[in-house]
């Protein structure tokens, strides 16, 4: 029993607390590594007073396999089947960028097909991973039903990925300069009639959660960031521009033909729970749009460029990233002129955004921090690669 | 007692209870496929028709399951816990009629009873949540006693209104109605067979369905098990026929504050067509009370299925706001409902003041809770940002420039 | 740190130019082109100012494919940070990431490479550092931006490199008790021989 306990240390960032009353202890919780409430292997120790967090250590690791060595020992094709286990619920968008970091290296670009080919993929993909957001984040606040909804749409979104690539989930669909092969011919047509469906669904949960009043009091005005503190602490994506900065690479470094392609930026400014939620929600409603003007722009031709079969990328270093749905996913190469890189290195956006999960915790209640960690949507697979 | 008394005693627990038991399970059953059909999904399906067995495997399953006892537990405590839940909620079943007069105990304080027993469950949440020593069921332990202990108040507060309105405590006054006599006057005190009393009462009843779920610990209130906070809570560490306890008193209380929720404010077995109306006076014979008795039973089912759609909807509150809800909100409403009806039996008035008195007030403390909280009033606060029109990233390489957009009007804002 | 290194990976945009190929660079083995440079026109506009604004930090401008390169000795490289997030002219407010690239093998010493990104300006560029074999270590840079946190414990996990200054150097992905720096070149993938 200590009267007053002294700044805590254990944590990354020192926040001085204050101390419990005299005569009391704070209970530490442990939150995860086996949580339902954590997706995936993080822990969180929990020093809480009453239901009032004091204070968050979060822990991560459980998950590291070490891709980034691995890499290292792969040549660049074999890579892409790594990234496709990094942020596991959108694989696409990890595809995208190893292959364009290549590509880059390489000075080489894909064919206008496959380029179109590969926006489509992402931003179904991105739409699959904003409706796992929804339910997952509803099982955190209890509500049941959303989830169900959403699996039903992602469920399509799956079957057309298994049209297209072979798999449900680990795709191994993009190749440096191009796609494995074009898609079947009734492609757009079902795409499209996809994104009948999909805006149908996200309206569903719009309506279902985003207006409904326990909804409203659990998320607003909860886990508040400002936008200069995100920018600090290097957040990226939804989490980002739910804080008021309009930073999206898809705008901001326009890669593959994100730049023939009108569609708009949610930005929030609130910097709450709901912000982030809502973003979520129009961003997916964007996306749908930006499927359909990709469709429109779909000409036939090749769908891999005539380049090497093993990618041999000349010496150079190079950054490549694109936007997943999670953030700005960015790829650091080191290459030496061989089959394999020298160096990679992966820029995590779930891996920055926990970052923040102390500041945006510390204060509230347990319940919250549930919350909270929903709205950075993190996969551990990409936190602890 | 005679003997006869006895074995009659004996037979109706006997009865009771294995009665309870098939309606526990065909209560879980009627969740799963509620919720099942809420969310777009078939629900249970395989073991007989329809799923109809699925609840017998599951209690065979739970059965046979290991009963784990954590090593660092207070192991009597556990081990007492489930009953302290159980033995409750099966006691309140003595008092509550499924007929005219039928009842494992007709007593003339039934209301009285109800409150006492309903009381004792939350004794066994905090022991089980005490015992298991998981943090989680600690916190679920200490936020169930919050809870349920908070929530109680509206619904004693309630009880005693409707014990106020018929003067009496006896459940089946509150259903048939009550004749008394105050000093020289006789005095018929309404029962329910002509108007329920969620009629007589709005306010009461409103009040008394959302402690309700609040006491069951269902969803929106559903806070002291919440799977993504506190993962079970007191019931982290239970498992096999322990929890299987559990859990059966989870469904009895809800069976529970069904049968409540209609004996105290939809007539029970009596209204609509009070038996008479269709039987005649013979209130006793059988025919009649098993057709009270079957009227009692599907509108206990339809206020299980309300609750069932409103775990299908809602997300979950927290337990600060849970609480000022309670305390602020509903506690308030409950003496304002008690007062009302105190005054207009005072003065006499017409019973249908009740309700014109008290939903506008219903209506109103509704609204001030949306406003008060101000969340309905949230701004928008997100906005879409395009390329095309400058708002964002880089500028377009092909995008119009800004004086051809603001040369089409409003376009440029 | 005035030799530009076998694998640096970056040529200086005076004697390259937007899209020329620069001659290849001798090295082990076949012969190995270079990656050609193609710095954007903001991107042109930094290297230029850079070396001028930095003269006080013994800084080397180059570039690498699309993006600016500076290097700069290791104990100037918090007040360059700072200097470069603070001036308006580069804002550049924005720690996209933070690495460790082993080059002990070719040339002993370990570099730490800062990607930088400027949300005003829209322009990047990487700043670079070279540090020794032996117990490497370098000034933390979570003062300058919070988000190289959990970078730094990483790359001290992996590589061993001591972030001075840094409020919470813990292991963040490995073990507590976990022997050996698995990021570095030296420590073996697999202790099994691929058949």
């Amino acid at each position: 029993m200590t009267e007053n306990v002294a700044p805590t240390n254990l944590g990354s960032t020192i926040i001085q607390v204050p101390s419990p009353e005299p005569g009391t202890v704070d209970m530490m919780v442990n939150m995860g590594p086996q949580h339902p409430a954590t997706h995936g292997v993080f822990r969180m120790e929990l020093r809480v007073d009453g239901e009032q967090i004091q204070d968050l250590v979060p822990h991560i690791g459980y998950l590291h396999r070490g891709s980034e060595k691995l890499c290292e020992h792969e040549s660049y094709s074999q890579i892409i089947t790594l990234f496709d286990r990094l942020d596991y619920v959108s694989n696409f968008n990890n595809e995208l960028v190893i292959v364009s970091a290549v590509e880059k290296l390489m000075d080489v670009a894909p064919p206008p097909r496959a380029e179109l080919i590969r926006i489509i993929m992402c931003e179904f993909n991105r739409i699959a991973s904003h409706l796992l957001f929804y339910g997952t984040f509803a099982i955190d606040m209890g509500a049941i039903t959303p989830l169900l909804y959403n699996f039903r749409d992602r469920e399509k979104i799956q079957a057309l990925f298994e049209s297209v690539s072979g798999a449900r989930m680990m795709h191994n669909y993009f190749r440096v300069g191009g796609v494995k092969e074009d898609v079947a011919d009734e492609f757009e047509s079902r795409s499209l009639a996809l994104c009948d469906e999909l805006e149908h669904g996200i309206d569903e949960t719009d309506r279902l959660l985003t207006e409904n009043e326990i909804f409203l009091e659990r998320t607003s005005g909860i886990g508040v960031i400002s936008g200069e503190d995100a920018l600090d602490w290097g957040l990226s994506g939804p989490v980002l521009r739910a804080s008021g900065v309009p930073y999206d690479v898809r705008v901001d470094e326009p890669y593959s033909r994100y730049d023939e392609l009108d569609f708009g930026i949610p930005v929030g400014s609130a910097g709450d729970c709901w912000d982030r939620f809502y973003v979520r929600i129009l961003e997916a409603r964007e996306s749908v749009s930006i499927i359909r003007q990709a469709i429109a722009l779909m000409e036939p031709g090749d769908t891999m460029s005539k380049i090497r079969r093993i990618a041999r990328p000349p010496a150079g270093e190079v950054y490549a990233h694109c936007e997943n749905p999670r953030g700005d996913l960015g790829v650091y190469i080191v290459s030496e002129g061989g089959e394999r890189p020298y160096r990679l290195k992966v820029r995590p956006p779930s891996f920055c955004n926990l970052q923040a999960l102390r500041d945006l915790t510390v204060g509230h209640y347990i319940a919250d921090a549930v919350v909270i960690l929903g709205t950075l949507d993190i996969v551990l697979g990409e936190v602890d690669r | 007692m005679s003997f006869t008394d006895i074995l009659f005693a004996f037979a109706g627990l006997f009865g009771l209870f294995s009665a309870l038991l098939v309606g526990v399970l065909s209560l879980t059953w009627l969740e799963r496929k509620t919720l099942a059909r809420i969310q777009q999904r078939a629900g249970p399906s395989v073991v007989g028709p329809h799923g109809l067995l699925q609840p017998v495997a599951d209690a065979m399953k739970l059965a046979t399951k290991e009963d784990i006892i954590p090593a660092y537990a207070d192991k009597l405590l556990f081990w007492m816990a489930p009953a302290f839940v159980a033995v409750p909620a099966f006691l309140i079943w003595l008092a509550i009629p499924f007929g005219d007069r039928i009842a494992v105990r007709v007593l003339d304080l039934g209301l009285l009873y109800l409150v006492a027993i309903s009381g004792i469950g939350v004794v066994g949440l905090l022991m089980g949540g005490w015992a298991s020593s998981s943090r989680y069921s600690m916190l679920g332990g200490l936020r169930a006693a919050a809870q349920l202990v908070s929530y109680e108040i509206p619904i004693v507060i309630v009880i005693l209104s409707i014990a106020v309105l018929v003067q009496s405590l006896s459940l089946d006054a509150v259903i048939g109605g009550n004749t008394i006599t105050i000093g020289e006057a006789t005095r018929d005190l309404p029962g329910q067979g002509l108007i329920p009393f969620a009629f007589v009462m709005p306010m009461g009843f409103v009040i008394f369905f959302i402690a309700g779920l609040a006491e069951l610990g269902r969803t929106p209130f559903d806070i002291h098990h919440a799977e993504s906070e506190v993962v079970g809570g007191p019931f982290v560490e239970y498992s096999g026929v322990h929890w299987a306890v559990f859990f059966l008193a989870e469904y009895l209380n809800t069976f529970v504050i069904s049968a409540l929720i209609v004996v105290l404010f939809f007539g029970g077995w009596s209204w609509p067509n009070p038996p008479e109306s269709i039987f005649g006076n013979d209130l006793s014979s059988i025919t009649t009370n098993f057709v009270g008795g079957a009227w009692f039973m599907f509108k206990t089912y339809i206020v299980a299925v309300t609750i069932f759609w409103i775990r299908g909807t809602y997300p979950r509150l927290r337990i600060d706001q849970l609480m000022t809800f309670a305390w602020q909100v509903l506690i308030p409403l409950s003496f304002v409902n008690f007062v009302l009806i105190a005054v207009v039996l005072f003065y006499d008035w017409p019973l249908w003041m009740m309700p014109t008195l008290s939903l506008p007030i219903l209506i109103g403390a509704a609204i001030g809770v949306q406003r008060g909280r101000g969340v309905r009033d949230r701004p928008q606060t997100v906005r879409i940002l395009r390329r095309s029109a400058g708002e964002i990233g880089r500028p377009m390489p092909n995008a119009p420039t800004q004086t051809q957009i603001s040369g089409e009007g409003q376009g440029g804002d | 740190m005035t030799s530009q290194g076998p694998s640096g990976g970056e040529n200086h945009p005076s004697n390259s130019g937007a899209k020329s190929t620069p001659a290849p660079v001798k090295r082990r083995g076949p012969e190995v082109q270079r990656a050609a440079v193609a710095l954007p026109p903001e991107g042109f506009a930094l290297a230029e100012r850079l070396p001028e604004a930095l003269a006080a930090h013994e800084v080397e401008v180059g570039a690498a494919i699309d993006e600016v390169v500076c290097r700069v000795p290791a104990d100037h490289l918090v007040d360059v940070c700072r200097q470069l997030k603070d001036d308006p002219t580069f804002g550049f407010d924005y720690l996209r990431l933070l690495t460790v690239v082993d080059y002990v093998e070719q040339d002993g010493e370990f570099e730490v490479v800062y990607h930088l990104y400027s949300m005003t300006h829209r322009h990047k560029m990487m700043v670079k550092t070279r540090l020794p074999e032996r117990r490497p270590s370098i000034s933390s840079v979570t003062g300058v931006w919070r988000g190289a946190d959990w970078y730094e414990r990483e790359m001290h996990d992996l590589f061993g490199v001591e972030f001075n200054g840094h409020p919470n150097l813990v292991p963040l992905v490995l073990p507590d008790d976990f022997d050996g720096f698995p990021g570095r070149k030296n420590y073996p993938l697999n202790d099994y021989e691929e058949w």
